[in-house]
């Protein structure tokens, strides 16, 4: 019995055996999830899965190092076009390449944007991500011949491999691939953010002097953080072009960006769990809101805008009930058991709710 | 081989402009190996700009600053960490989304590579726990140990102040600059800062710009007094207690206005 205690010891104690045994776990969940809900399903959870490897590099930059970014739904479109680019014409490329090329791509291109952040701050930072999110679709749209111009580029889809059996559903077989990649990318950001990156990212965004005259180098850390932030939305662009089958620049409209910004904010600023809590908000709500509208026999003026006008008031809500995210409310209410039912390990500090820290273990 | 001789700072006709405000004229002072030098002035004095010209967060117009004998203008802000320069600033200055154990580790010149923590590997863990261990000594002498899950926000004043000078002393500095370290600290909390200033002056020089003269006196082993920009004496606690000068341009002022400056 101490034995197993103690290897379970060894290996949770590292970092690395940690995180690995939560993706681990998570895995499994998931895995065992997909398999058991239909084709439909899969099909939306693979859109949480994406959002939620954009929001949570989002979070990363706006939540833990402070620069707003109103432009990663024009990273993502980089990250799509890039695969689509390498898809069109029903080219085959392994999916682990062509997700990779994405990452490259647009981490390439977030160190340019990266460096001329860092040099901006507060309404000049969002400015400047704004003609991002504009110019790209426009680009896109000018360059026909290579972009495919408003109709866009049609992405070849990743049939599943054999082994899978022939009627393996495709749905599932994309659910998979988008949950092993939000996982991978939850693992490398909980790592990072759980050591001296993620500090640094914090000091910067609470007070430059002072990390500069603790050794921080403030651009760098800013820069490094819009890269790993471009990356994780190259990712999760490049996913939704599978997702979606075709990539055009009306996907990648500021709205886009808009509701990354909504899902970190509704699930908590600065925290990896929140932004899987808001892309569930953001693929499920609406969902639900546009099921309760048709339910009703409303004239249809009504009927199609009912769903958005919910959907604005349960955020407003969310907002007013849970102003720190539902991963502040979570939190919350642990803190709340913590200190009703005792069990407080290491004296737990009554009334501070951490809600800036990453949980990837939550 | 002139090691102990050479001044740990030396400042020389230092000379800072901000539009019409000569904030500091023609300074010059030396810092020498194991020197405990306080710098006191009214406010306005160009104190803190002082600090900041050494830490190169403004650029004078004109004059020298070395450390070590090596030049020192120009030298990033983030560069002086990894020289053996710490500062705090005036006022705060913690990071309020890290905990104190964070807050003080983050001093550390000493890191984990960004791959090693990408990757989490061991070797950023065994860095990570070595880093947490000296935080946590650290803390344990300033006599703060058990708050170091907290925010800092949580905590009172006084223990913010001692951490930010835990957080200085996490990087092992042979030159640390306190700005105004006692302002808005109980008796008690001033005196044992003092002591504990008198420890450090084995391991680094300290230069500390401070109002509280009593605090002061009782640490330094000289003043340097500045008034509109320029030295206007220099000497030890005793020859400035007694100098007229400094009588009437900064005590006198002192006694109609104490503890003018405590932060907001
Ligand atoms: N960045 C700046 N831009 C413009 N003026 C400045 C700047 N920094 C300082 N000053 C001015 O330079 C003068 C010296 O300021 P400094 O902050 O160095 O004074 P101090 O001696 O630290 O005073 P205190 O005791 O109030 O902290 C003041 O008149 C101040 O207004
Ligand atoms: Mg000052």
């Amino acid at each position: 019995m101490v034995a197993v205690q103690s290897r379970l010891d060894r290996l949770v104690r590292p970092t690395f055996g940690r995180h690995l045994l939560f993706a681990l776990g998570a895995a499994v969940v998931l895995l065992l999830l997909s398999s058991q809900i239909g084709a439909y399903d899969d099909y939306n959870l693979t859109a949480v899965a994406i959002f939620a490897v954009a929001a949570a590099g989002l979070n990363l930059l706006t939540g833990l190092n402070g620069q707003l970014s109103l432009g990663h739904g024009a990273l993502m479109a980089i990250g799509a076009y890039t695969a689509s680019l390498l898809l069109k014409d029903h080219h085959q490329f392994p999916v682990i390449v062509v997700l990779l090329a994405a990452v490259l791509s647009t981490g390439v291109i977030g160190i340019g944007f990266g460096y001329a952040a860092a040099r901006l701050r507060g309404p000049y930072l969002a400015g400047a991500t704004l003609t991002l999110a504009v110019a790209i679709p426009q680009v896109a749209t000018r360059y026909k011949s290579i972009f495919g111009g408003e109709s866009g580029l049609t992405v070849a889809p990743s049939s599943p491999p054999d082994w899978l059996g022939a009627d393996f559903p495709p749905e599932r077989w994309l659910a998979w691939i988008a949950f092993a990649a939000a996982i991978v990318t939850m693992v490398l950001l909980a790592n990072l953010l759980r050591g001296a990156p993620g500090r640094a990212f914090k000091a910067v965004r609470d007070n430059e002097a002072a990390a500069a005259l603790a050794g921080i180098n403030v651009a760098r850390t800013q820069v490094l953080a819009f890269v790993v932030s471009a990356a994780c939305a190259g990712l999760a662009g490049a996913l939704l072009a599978y997702w979606t089958g075709v990539t055009a620049p009306a996907g990648f409209t500021l709205a886009l960006s808009l509701q990354l910004i909504t899902a970190i904010v509704i699930g908590g600023l600065g925290s990896l769990a929140g932004a899987v809590w808001g892309s569930l908000v953001l693929v499920f709500v609406p969902l639900l809101t546009s099921g309760m509208a048709s339910r009703l026999s409303l004239p249809s003026s009504v009927a199609d805008n009912l769903p958005l006008a919910i959907y604005g008031c349960i955020l407003v809500i969310a907002m007013l009930v849970a102003p720190h995210g539902i991963q502040g409310a979570l939190r919350r209410i642990l803190a709340y058991g913590r200190a009703r039912w005792g069990n407080t390990p290491g004296g737990g500090q009554k009334g501070v709710v951490d809600w800036d820290d990453p949980a990837p273990d939550t | 081989m002139g090691e102990l001789s050479r001044p740990t700072l030396e400042v020389v006709d230092l000379k800072i402009r901000f539009g019409g405000i000569l904030a500091l004229d023609e300074v010059s002072l030396r810092i020498d190996p194991g020197e405990v030098v306080a710098i006191i002035g009214p406010n306005g004095a160009g104190k803190t700009t002082l600090f900041n010209a050494v830490c190169g967060f403004v650029r004078p117009d004109s004059g020298r600053i070395n450390y070590r004998g090596e030049p020192l203008l120009g030298t990033a802000p983030h560069r002086l960490a990894r020289l053996g320069i710490a500062r705090t600033l005036q006022g705060l200055g913690l990071w309020p989304g890290l905990t104190v154990q964070e807050n003080v580790v983050a001093g550390s010149r000493v890191r984990p590579g960004l791959l090693p923590s990408l990757l989490a590997l061991p070797s950023s863990d065994r860095i990570e726990a070595e880093l947490a261990s000296k935080a946590h000594e650290i803390l344990d002498r300033l006599g703060i140990a058990g708050h170091t899950r907290a925010y800092p926000g949580t905590l009172p004043y006084g223990v913010q102040k001692r951490v930010i000078i835990a957080r200085a002393l996490m990087a092992e500095p042979s030159l640390l600059l306190l700005d105004e370290p006692v302002s808005g600290l109980s008796a008690q909390d001033i005196d044992e800062l003092a002591a504990l200033i008198k420890q450090l002056r084995a391991r680094m020089c300290v230069a500390v710009v401070e109002h509280h003269l009593d605090f002061v006196m009782a640490i330094s082993d000289r003043v340097i007094v500045l008034n509109l920009g320029r030295v206007i004496a220099s000497g030890t606690p005793k020859e400035i207690r007694d100098d007229p000068q400094v009588a009437t341009a900064y005590l006198g002022e002192d006694v109609k206005s104490p503890e003018a400056s405590s932060d907001a």
